[in-house]
This record gives C-alpha cells, structure tokens and sequence, in this order.
C-alpha cells in the first residue's frame, strides 16, 4: 500500500517551493517595470533591457565570462571525468586521498580558495587576468564535474565494457564506443553546472582577476553595492531564462528518451 | 605507464598543484609581516643568495600576525558569529529541509522527479541575483513591508540585520539541504513503514522509529554540505548584513582587498581552516560511507 503525499506533505511542498522562486518570480517581474521604484509597479515596459543593450561595460563582461565559464567547463570536465574513473575503477593507491581532495575542494569556503590560488599565482609571478581565472575555475568545476560523473559510473555496468574488450577491442577503444556514450547525458550535466558556476563565481573571480578581465558578476556586484538598479533585473531575467530553458530542455529530452525506452 | 594511469594522474596532480599547494602558501604568509612593497608582504625568499637567502627568509617568519588576531576582539567576535550563524542557518535550513524532501519523498515517481528538479533549478540561477533579489523584498521601502502595510501590519526593519544574513543563508543553501535527505528516503523501502503501522504503531510513531533514524546520514551529509561553506561566506554577510554583522569570509575579504593586509587575511584562512578541518574530514567519512 503506498499513499500518496499527506496534507501536511504538500503543505511543506508548497512553502518550501514558494520560498525558492518568491525572490525569483518578483525579480522578473520587476525587470518589465517601467518605474524604477522596486515598491512601485509603472506598467510594463522594456525600458531596462534598452539600457542594457546600451551598456557597454555589461556586455564586455558578458563576453568574458562566457569565454571563461566554456573554457574552463571544458576543462573541468575532462578532468572530472578522468577523475571519476580514477574513483569509480579504483585500483591506485592515491585513491582515497583524490576522493578527499575532491569533497574538500567541494566544501571549500570560495573565500579561502580564491585567496590561496591568487597567493600561488603571485609567488609564482603569474601575471593575473583571464587564464588565472580560468584556472581557479577549473579547480571548483572539477570537484563538481568528478561527483556527477562518478553517481552515474557508480551504476553503470561495466560488464559490457569488458565484453567488448573480450571481443579484442582495445581499452581506450571500449570505452569510448561503450562506456562514454551510456554516461554522455552525466558528462553533459557536469559540463553545464560547471558552465554554471564559471558564470556565477564572484569571490574566485574577485581574488584571481586582473586588469581587462572583468567578469559580469564582478561587474554585478559593484552595481549591487551602489544600489537597486532596474538593469540587473534585466540582465538577471536574461540569465534565468537561459538557464531555465537548457535545464527544462534537457530535462524534457531525458524523459522522452526514457518513454521511448519503455516503449 | 598505461593511459589509464596517466588520466588519473591528471585531476590528481591538478588539486595538488591548484588545492594543496595555494595552503602552503596561505601558511607561508599568514606568518609574514605586511611591508610597503608590492606585493604586500615580507620576507620574501632571496634566491640568488642561495641557502643563506632561504635561512634569511625562515628567521623572518614569526606568529606575530596570530598574536594580532587574537589580541583585537574583532577577530574573536567574528569567527564566532560565523560558527554561530551558520549553525543557526543550518539548523533552519533542516526544519524547511527535512520536511521539503519527505513531503517530495512521498508523490508518485513522476511527480516527484519534476518535484526534485524544481528544488535544483535555482541552483543553477545566479547565486548572485539570487542574494540581490532579496535586498528589494527586505529593505525599509521594499516589498515585505508594502505587503506587512496592506495587512495592516507594523513594517520590520530585517535588511542589514542578522536575521537577513540568517534568511540568505537558509535561502542560498537550502537545495544542498534537500537532495541528500531525498537521496536517502527516496531509496527507503516503505514497505518498513507499512509493516510498523500493521503492527500497530501510529504514522507519527512509524515515522520516528523507522523512517527518521534511515535518513539520519542523510540528514548529517547536508548539514555538513551547508555548514562548511556558509561559515565562509562571503557574499551574503556583505549584500544582506549590516557593518556590525561580521562573518569570517568578510574579514578575510576587507583584509585583502580593503586594508591590502594580506598576513592577516592568510592568518584569518588558516584559522577558518583548521576550524573546518574536523567537520570537513566526517563529510568525506559520510561519503566514503555512502559509496560503500
């Protein structure tokens, strides 16, 4: 007998739920209003989103942190998923000590990690800017990127790996023809969310940035400081959308992939 | 040495160089002094005097900046407020939490997958904007107290409190909460439930007896995901806290980039670390554990 979700279930639902998207639901909402009152509802208008088209500065942000998060996403990706493997298959003895500086670097506070990468870039006499922060990037997406790919390997079966090595095919060989298409969808996954982080780091980017390397949280966050401004409404509307909709997107890909299956 | 040695030695020698390492400088110059120089600090090592330059440099170091720390009460006062409220935040994070990822637990398996990807969503939407949007609900003329007005209610003065840090806190990190507690109940065998109320213990009964001791882990695991970082934080003490809301993550941040007091700021880290040492090495039991 299995029953479905008491009343007080959906009510914990409910609340917990409405606490998440409240502040995200209002900031788009307030980003078509044409007053610049956040108290103050002037109708709608597309008024910030012409001043963000016009803001130069933003958009030069834009541009660098997009080119950061695909880099060093690529990267962490590659990394992680040789460090998956490396968990996942075991069979060296530094095992234990990758898991433990992956979960570390995962709970890491940014603060501590951005602060002891600008102190090894400075003692090695890296001059900061664009790669310094792509490297720091690398470091907090490859934690991340390492523990999706290893959930989805943690349930793969390797048995059809090895059949196709028995069938003489060479290691390397199985696994990218076997193995990599079946976690493709976890190898995907962890390249958006560290895409994501990438795009979302303000403390990393604030230590181990330079001059001309700007990021758009970088640029956020001065502007948050002097104030609400409509603009950031707009820019984060932009910013949720996209994500919203490669996340629903991916999300709706997976299940019809999964009723065609069943089928 | 075969390929697949190679690959696992790539990530290995990448935290090395990119994780371990920065700490060993981080302790290097937490027992400097800041000197007018650029950069900031000194001793620095001479190597063109060879050993004498590195035995130079190693009489230069002292604990002169700990001393500092502990001597000036700002330093005590925040690393306590930090542990403080990010025990406090982790505490409410669990009663919204707990309940959140039962109730999830509990739908029909579509439902629930849809359920458990609304939680993620806001994860990956700018944490940023997402700290931001909360000063426009929380300030004097915002949107909480226009709606306290319309009720007829006495407006609150929550933004550049506590309470707002606590709020953002709980808010920010609350999906790290849900997914490991869901991960275990969704795994739970309910036919343990069934089983206890057929012999006769109530549902509230059931619950505690069979239910809540399986998704204790769980409940450890996010507690922990949500500790460690917040007692770091920085973004949150700094957009939503008041000057007198202090968090170890702000000092650390003022000392660097305000006061270009990096001896300090290093000192501030270490202390920050070897505090989050313990907590941070039973996170990685519970997960040596779960993958078990």
């Amino acid at each position: 007998m299995r029953r479905g979700p008491s009343a007080f279930n959906l009510a914990a639902i409910g609340f917990g739920l409405t606490f998440l998207y409240a502040p995200i639901v209002l900031l788009v909402l307030y980003s078509f209003n044409a007053s610049r009152l956040v108290t103050v509802w002037g109708g709608f208008s597309m008024r910030w989103y012409r001043a963000l088209a016009a803001d130069t500065q933003m958009l030069d942000a834009v541009g660098v942190t997009l080119k950061v998060g695909v880099v060093s996403a690529s990267m962490a990706t590659l990394l992680g998923l040789s460090a998956a493997l490396a968990l996942t298959r075991g069979g060296f003895r530094g095992r234990k000590l990758l898991a433990g500086g992956i979960y570390a670097t995962l709970v890491m506070p940014e603060v501590i990690l951005g602060l002891s990468l600008l102190l090894l870039f400075v003692s090695a006499g890296l001059p900061r800017g664009f790669w310094t922060v792509v490297l720091g990037h690398i470091t907090l997406g490859l934690a991340y990127a390492t523990v999706v790919i290893q959930a989805r390997l943690a349930t793969y079966d390797r048995a059809l790996e090895d059949a196709a090595q028995d069938l003489g095919s060479p290691p390397w060989k199985s696994f990218v023809v076997v193995t990599l298409p079946v976690i493709a969808p976890a190898v995907a996954a962890a390249w958006m969310l560290a895409f994501t982080l990438s795009l979302d780091d303000l403390v990393i980017a604030s230590f181990t940035s330079g001059p001309g390397a700007t990021t758009l949280p970088m640029r956020l966050y001065s502007q948050v400081r002097l104030g609400v401004d409509p603009k950031i409404n707009a820019i984060s509307t932009l910013l949720i959308g996209m994500v919203a909709a490669s996340v629903v997107a991916a999300y709706l890909l997976q299940q019809r992939r999964g009723s065609l299956r069943r089928k | 040495m075969s390929l697949r040695r190679l690959a696992a030695l790539a990530p290995f020698l990448w935290l090395a160089l990119f994780f371990a390492a920065p700490f060993v400088m981080v302790a290097k110059l937490s027992l400097s002094d800041t000197a007018l120089a650029i950069p900031p600090y000194a001793p620095r090592i001479d190597w063109r005097a060879g050993l004498s330059g590195v035995a130079m440099f190693l009489r230069g170091l002292d604990l002169e900046t700990y001393a500092r720390l502990v001597q000036d009460p700002l330093y005590l006062d925040a690393y306590l407020s930090s542990l403080r409220l990010a025990a406090f935040a982790t505490g409410v994070a669990l009663m919204i939490g707990y309940p959140l990822a039962y109730g999830i637990s509990r739908c029909p398996p579509a439902l629930r997958r849809a359920l458990i990807m609304a939680v993620i969503l806001p994860f990956w939407t700018s944490f940023l904007i997402r700290i931001y949007a909360w000063i426009a609900i929380l300030k004097p003329a915002g949107l909480l107290n226009l709606a306290l007005g319309a009720l007829g209610l006495a407006p609150v003065a929550i933004l550049n409190t506590e309470a707002a840090v606590i709020l953002g806190l709980v808010y920010a990190y609350l999906p790290f909460i849900v997914l490991p507690i869901y991960a275990v109940l969704e795994r739970q065998d309910t036919n343990l439930v069934d089983a206890a109320q057929d012999l006769g213990a109530s549902p509230l009964a059931a619950f505690w007896q069979v239910t809540f001791p399986a998704s204790v882990p769980g409940a450890a695991a996010g507690a922990l995901l949500c500790f460690i970082p917040m007692s770091g934080e920085f973004v949150i003490p700094d957009l939503l806290g008041g000057s007198d809301t202090l968090m170890l993550g702000k000092v650390i941040w003022t000392e660097f980039f305000a006061n270009r007091d990096w001896p300090a700021a290093s000192a501030v880290a270490i202390a920050l670390l070897v505090t989050l040492l313990a907590p941070i090495l039973l996170f990685e039991r519970e997960q040596a554990e779960a993958q078990r």
